[in-house]
């Protein structure tokens, strides 16, 4: 099995990030740059896969500027095999980079396409849906759990009623959540050892897709701020205080 | 400018977050419900009931992601607005038929500021985001908790549709977590416990002052992780978002990534041993101390008092 990774590069999810006061968008730089945590995951699950002998290889594509190169780095770091990086300064709309990827994936014929089930910094959840309606493949989003069973998948997948088990048949795609493993620090070696392995840099404006965005964003802005509260000194004063918002609440 | 919207369900019952969805895509035209399940008939007819739906239309088939994705896609021509709830099964279905229609959505939408333009979270909320769609179809997910419930009370036709529509991939399984306690996105009072909780026997005190209040419960991703509460609990950027009048967190220090989905609460308490805590300092009303001497307590008081949200 040939499994395919989309990672992407974002602010640091531990950042507590800054509006621009012009409303232009959100203060990116000089601050802290990582892979996003889902695609992390997802990165994890495929060489898990690789090590217990169910992948043959691990291929990571990052569609973004130069410096994506550093979160495909931390990826072959993790141990997967290599890399392509689909470069663009421009910030491109989730369709642009699902169609971007849908052009790869055509040159990989990857048998499992794996992502994050979203990406921090926008927070769409888009690209690994899209996906698989671009390259018709079946989807099991929000993974917390992947079983091979032979040419088919055993997803559990977490949904607001708690969680729930599909099976799709590969070639599929994958979006990874949270609780679907634990991803590895990569060791020193591992990271010195990255740096040998092949990462292809093509320029996004050569697949053939039409880049330009279709929506206008029109202001980033922050949220409204919270005034300040009071701390209660007893239980009773606490009880009251909840006793007064909800005499408060109207019936629904 | 019609609005075709995916109605939630559950247990063969329709969500009760719909009505909050037909009141937001009731601002952009009249709206037509699509119900794609397996037993449909209690589900459609709780939706014909929904005040400003013109119509319930019906698909009986499988509830995979493929199948509703091409139940909206048979239907989507007839509509300037395809829509559903920014729910599990909305971020599955929306992100898939709009790559098929070549349409870049807008999801997760909190405010509707005009025909086509819209407001959005990013960056776990700490940001919003404010963008026109000039594309001749918009693919919209809305989030719930941000609209008003439009009143009951209608009628709407219901419209059995025979379409055949395929799934790759097959259910196999549900996992539930068993609960009778309120939906936690649209509860008007949510209790929060975090990973201070220490453990799922502890998290049966959080569910007893749930039920003295009437409240839904949640939890803090270090809370699920650490197994004390079922993933459906979980509160936050990845998790579910809520939007109470009051949200009381309880033993939870903050993190920017749980906080993320309660900024829709209008009023926030916290129980917490640290007057430093993050969500200490953004709480309304906030009582320093240990949760397990306190949560008793506060249950006595309140049964005392016989306090109980409206209903």
């Amino acid at each position: 099995m040939k499994i395919l990774v989309a990672v992407k590069r974002v602010v640091d999810h531990n950042v507590r990030i800054r509006v621009r006061p012009d409303g232009t968008g959100v203060e990116t730089t000089g601050v802290r740059m990582s892979m996003n945590p889902f695609c992390k995951h997802a990165v994890e699950a495929a060489v898990q896969l690789a090590e217990k002998g169910q992948a043959s290889e691990v291929v990571i594509v990052s569609v973004g500027p130069k410096q994506s190169n550093d979160v495909i780095l931390t990826a072959l770091a993790m141990g997967a095999h290599r890399g392509i990086l689909v470069e663009t300064d421009a910030a491109l709309e989730t369709l642009t980079i699902a169609k971007l990827l849908a052009k790869v994936a055509d040159e990989e014929q990857p048998d499992l396409i794996l992502l994050g089930k979203q990406a921090v910094d926008d927070d769409s959840n888009h690209v690994g849906q899209m996906l698989a309606a671009l390259t018709n493949r079946p989807q099991a989003t929000f993974a917390s759990e992947i079983v091979v069973k032979g040419s088919e998948l055993e997803v559990t997948r977490e949904v607001d009623y708690g969680r729930e088990t599909i099976a799709v048949p590969l070639p599929a795609v994958v979006t990874a959540d949270l609780r679907l493993n634990t991803p590895r620090n990569a060791a020193l070696p591992m990271v010195m050892k990255a740096r040998s392995k092949p990462l292809a840099v093509r320029p996004a404006d050569t697949f053939g897709v039409d880049l330009t965005p279709r929506l206008t964003i029109e202001k980033i802005s922050p949220p409204a701020e919270r005034v300040p509260g009071k701390t209660v000194g007893s239980v009773a004063d606490l009880a009251s205080a909840i006793a007064s918002e909800v005499n408060e609440m109207e019936a629904l | 400018m019609s609005v075709l919207l995916l109605a939630d369900h559950d247990k063969g019952e329709l969500s009760p977050a719909t009505a909050r969805l037909v009141a937001a895509a009731n601002q952009l035209g009249p709206v037509d419900v699509l119900v794609v399940a397996e037993n449909p008939g209690n589900i459609a007819a709780s939706a014909a009931q929904i005040a400003g739906v013109r119509i319930v239309q019906v698909v009986k088939a499988a509830e995979t992601a493929e199948s509703i994705t091409n139940s909206l896609e048979s239907l989507a021509q007839r509509y300037q607005s395809v829509s559903a709830s920014a729910s599990s099964v909305g971020k599955d279905v929306i992100p898939r038929l709009a790559a098929k229609l070549d349409i870049q959505p807008v999801t997760d939408i909190v405010a509707i500021e005009g025909a086509n333009r819209f407001t959005r979270p990013i960056y776990a909320g700490n940001a919003l985001e404010t963008v026109t769609d000039p594309q001749p179809k918009h693919l919209l997910t809305f989030r719930a908790s941000a609209f008003r419930p439009a009143a009951s009370g209608n009628a709407a036709p219901v419209e059995n549709l025979d379409l055949s529509v395929t799934s790759a991939a097959r259910f196999l399984a549900a996992h539930r977590t068993e609960s009778d306690t309120p939906d936690l996105a649209t509860a008007q009072i949510v209790i929060g416990g975090g990973v201070s909780v220490a453990s799922a026997e502890g998290f049966q005190l959080i569910e007893k002052l749930g039920k003295t209040l009437g409240a839904a419960v949640g939890a803090t991703r270090a809370a699920v992780d650490a197994g004390y509460a079922p993933n459906d609990w979980q509160i936050g950027q990845t998790g579910k978002i809520i939007a109470p009048d009051l949200y009381i967190a309880i033993g939870i220090s903050g993190a920017l990534q749980h906080l993320a989905g309660i900024q829709g609460a209008k009023k926030i308490f916290a129980i917490n041993t640290d007057p430093e805590a993050p969500l200490v300092k953004i709480a309304d009303v906030a009582l320093i101390g240990d949760l397990f001497e306190i949560v008793p307590q506060l249950i006595a008081e309140l049964e005392k008092s016989g306090i109980r949200k409206p209903q």
